[in-house]
């Protein structure tokens, strides 16, 4: 382990809770700093219910529970004096649908979290607006038409809007939860791309049931399965070299 | 035999659809027949003076219902002082925390409050804001009147809350907002169109209400804005001249429900545009 | 970009009481709708406190309305109000489930919504403009045309004998009926499109006709409804008060001819309310708005209970209990 991971999230004996139902059975991994970490594994293995326990939006959905160590920089995200809101703020997420807000124009969208963290100042917010539109290569495409409404773009496009309203709150984090699922190869290339810029700035923890895509474009990657963590490796290794059988019968195709 | 059973059937199709065609005429018919009514009986008295001047003293002719019309108003908008915030705020209640016993046992009462009739509301207000005070006023017509909104705007704005998909509940609080702002500036926000609807339709309804009026706001032949006193509305005022025994009065009281049908089939109308428009 | 790390020190006390008082504002929102029923009714058995303790039970059953000599009997009104408003459901019904079943089967689809929308139309003209078209239009008819050729056909009746004056328990019950006729026929309709297409086709596949079908299909799915949809409207005529008022003849008696004036709770409390010179005067007059609004409460009550137990909550707006 080299210091990078000391800076980034690290996880122990992390379990979520669905009711009574245990969907996670003690996951521990640590996640390393200003890296691409992909998490895969087949439909219900808990991919997503892990990283929605990194910005505590697993406890958003009722009747839910987390227990075990969750930190960020040393920072315990679940600590007894912590707000949620300030956790989510700093470690954002972008959702599998692009979902932007639908009576809101591009620029609202962009600005909204600011907006309703407080900024007023006008200015402020249009730099930071075009800032994060064109961290997330939107920019050129919708410059001149920002007061147009969210919804009136295409798939790719909304989705990118999305993550160009993540980045303007200004996160240290960013959560994909299978961001290119619902798109076309073309718009989800384009994504990929970006994903690769936004590791200088960003860690960035990638959920995908797209094996391919995971190994274009992560650093490291984690198989789960049935809500256990199998193996957790550099991706080069975990797609050439596998450990686990099941990891290896997982990426071949065998199942799932 | 078949052929006669499939004749004496298709005789019968077409006199039970003859009669439920019937029924229909009979059901849009009155409401032909009243508009066109108020524009025989009251177009020739509608005229700007009607709109501006105040009603003059039994015996002298002319005059208007400028007051009531006003005064109507002004009866809308305390009643939106009471209606509105509770309505609202009541209806992100149940949409938000309402999911339980408690929840449906406040449902039920709003349908409750909603099928009270008006006038025993209106007796509700008397006892509360004009016996304790000797006097008649228009905040306790008001208040009658806004009693009769909480129950409609509450329920619009629950069922239009509920309707909101997760995902943009989700999306909201995953940039770091807390709870309350996701629900009231981005949840209701977006449902703004149809609570305004709501709200419109609501006033459409308390503007024709006469009954809870009569011993409360009272009437007024004079200007008033202050909310203390008793004021003229609309619909009391039809009343009044209708039941006068002079023509005059008569055409008057038809011009005036002119005005009051065109206010509240005028608001029924945007709403509807705005619910299409919001879409 | 990376901030610089911000151990667990802050307190987020400021954020968690947002939240808190955001519940708690809209709880005490919440909380009006069941203060002013509750108040409502301890209003209402306050002012009748007094006719109450003097008039007792009998109050119920005395027919004489007297302010002047201070006998109060509730009687002729009960009997105005639930006479007119039967009246008007007798009226209303057969023409609402007509009206419903032709929007909902008959009428092509390009007429159905702006049909509806017209029939409700009716539903947003106040009472007192009802009321105004009744002394007007619809009371000097009664009296010239409808009652006279009544009284020729079928004055053997007690209903139908007397004289004629246009304004009476007749006008009353036909204004009502107009009155009522949106809210039934929009409840029914959407009861009757709710009809499953399975069970449609079935009947119509075993070789049943249109009106077969109707009656083998529909009216057994909406039963239920269909009752819950004609209390409802029960409930609206009881309550109706100016469209009442100025054509029921304000007269407190009892008489089974149509003809004749009569008197409901409404009318008499929205003519004598304001004018009522003593306080048991006033007290009789609460006492019987305590009467109507338990009357109003009970079907109500009824209405919405059958409504949905038809499974159809969505037509009165909201859930169930």
């Amino acid at each position: 382990m080299n210091s990078d991971t000391q800076k980034g999230f690290r996880v122990e004996d992390l379990k979520a809770y669905f009711g009574k139902v245990e969907a996670l059975h003690g996951i521990s991994m640590a996640i390393p700093f200003q890296q691409v970490t992909a998490i895969i594994g087949p439909s219900g293995c808990g991919k997503s219910t892990f990283v929605r326990c990194l910005n505590r939006m697993h406890e958003v959905t009722p009747e839910t529970k987390v227990t075990g160590v969750c930190l960020w920089q040393g920072w315990d995200l679940y600590g007894p004096a912590v707000d949620p809101v300030e956790v989510r703020r700093r470690i954002g997420m972008v959702f599998q649908k692009a979902n932007p807000f639908p009576m809101m124009s591009i620029y609202d969208n962009v600005v909204a979290g600011l907006k309703l963290m407080g900024v007023r100042n006008k200015q402020k917010l249009a730099q930071t607006a075009e800032q994060s539109l064109l961290r997330a290569a939107l920019w050129d495409e919708v410059k001149d038409k920002l007061g147009q409404p969210g919804t009136s773009l295409s798939g790719g496009q909304q989705q990118r809007l999305c993550i160009a309203r993540a980045l303007a709150v200004e996160p240290e984090v960013l959560l994909l939860d299978e961001p290119t699922s619902a798109l076309d190869p073309i718009a989800a290339r384009k994504v990929e791309e970006l994903i690769y810029d936004l590791k200088q700035s960003y860690t960035i923890v990638i959920v995908t049931h797209n094996m391919q895509q995971a190994a274009r474009v992560s650093d490291r990657t984690a198989f789960f399965l049935l809500g256990e963590l199998i193996e957790y490796d550099k991706t080069a290794l975990i797609f050439t070299n596998p450990r686990e059988k099941r990891t290896e019968d997982y990426i071949t195709g065998r199942f799932g | 035999m078949n052929r006669y059973i499939a004749l004496k059937k298709r005789a019968i199709n077409r006199l039970a659809q003859g009669l439920c065609l019937l029924a229909l005429l009979a059901s849009i018919v009155p409401l032909v027949t009243i508009l066109l009514d108020a524009l025989a009986r009251g177009g020739s008295a509608l005229s700007l003076a009607f709109l501006t001047e105040l009603p003059r003293p039994v015996g002298e002719s002319g005059g208007g219902m400028a007051n009531a019309i006003v005064g109507s108003g002004i009866l809308v908008a305390l009643a939106s002082v009471v209606g509105l915030p509770l309505g609202i705020f009541g209806g992100i209640y149940l949409a938000e925390f309402g999911a339980h016993r408690f929840g449906h046992f406040i449902r039920f009462l709003a349908d409750v409050l909603s099928g009270i009739p008006s006038i025993v509301n209106g007796i509700f207000a008397y006892t509360l804001l004009v016996l304790p005070f000797r006097h008649f006023s228009a905040t306790a017509g008001g208040f009658a009147l806004g009693l009769m909104m909480i129950p409609t705007v509450a329920r619009t704005t629950e069922e239009l809350i509920l309707r909101v998909p997760t995902t943009l509940r989700e999306g909201a609080l995953a940039l770091g907002i807390p709870y309350w702002k996701m629900v009231l500036r981005v949840v209701v926000r977006s449902v703004r169109g149809g609570i305004l609807t709501g709200i419109l339709l609501a006033i459409a309804r308390i503007m024709g209400e006469t009954a809870p009026l009569l011993f409360t706001s009272f009437g007024n032949p004079f200007w008033s804005f202050n909310v203390f006193e008793p004021i003229s509305a609309l619909p009391l005022q039809i009343f009044n001249y209708a039941l006068s025994p002079f023509d005059e009065w008569h055409a008057q009281a038809w011009a005036g429900a002119l005005v009051l049908i065109t206010i509240v089939l005028g608001l029924n109308l945007v709403s509807r545009l705005i619910m299409r428009f919001s879409k | 970009m990376a901030k610089v790390n911000a151990l667990s020190g802050r307190k987020p006390r400021r954020r968690i009481s947002g939240d808190l008082i955001f519940k708690r504002a809209t709880l005490l929102a919440a909380l009006s709708i069941p203060l002013f029923v509750l108040g409502s009714a301890i209003e209402l058995t306050r002012g009748a406190g007094e006719a109450i303790r003097r008039f007792g039970f009998s109050f119920l059953f005395q027919t004489s309305w007297d302010p002047v000599n201070l006998k109060f009997g509730a009687l002729p009104f009960i009997y105005g109000t639930l006479v007119s408003s039967l009246l008007a459901l007798l009226i209303a019904v057969p023409i609402s489930l007509g009206t419903a079943l032709f929007l909902a089967e008959i009428a092509p689809w390009w007429l159905r919504d702006p049909l509806s929308f017209i029939v409700e139309l009716l539903a947003a003209i106040p009472s007192v403009i009802f009321g105004l078209w009744g002394i007007f239009a619809l009371a000097p008819w009664l009296r010239s045309t409808a009652e006279p050729a009544l009284k020729r056909t079928l004055g053997f009746l007690p209903f139908f004998q007397g004289p004629a004056y246009g304004i009476g328990m007749l006008a009353a019950g036909l204004i009502l009926a107009i009155m009522i006729l949106p809210i039934i026929t929009s409840v029914t309709r959407e009861l009757f499109l709710s009809t499953p297409v399975p069970l449609k086709e079935g009947a119509l596949a075993l070789g049943a006709s249109w009106w077969e079908m109707v009656q083998a299909v529909f009216f057994p799915h909406a039963r239920s409804g269909i009752l819950g949809a004609i209390i409802l409207g029960l409930g609206r005529a009881l309550g109706e008060t100016m469209a009442v008022t100025m054509v029921v003849g304000n007269r407190p008696q009892i008489s089974l001819s149509l003809f004749a004036p009569g008197y409901t709770i409404a009318a008499v409390l929205a003519n004598e309310f304001s004018e009522a010179d003593s306080n048991l005067y006033l007290s009789a007059l609460i006492e019987i708005g305590l009467i109507l609004f338990l009357i109003t409460l009970l079907v109500n009550g009824a209405a919405r209970w059958l409504i949905w137990k038809s499974g159809w909550a969505a037509a009165k707006g909201g859930s169930g209990p």
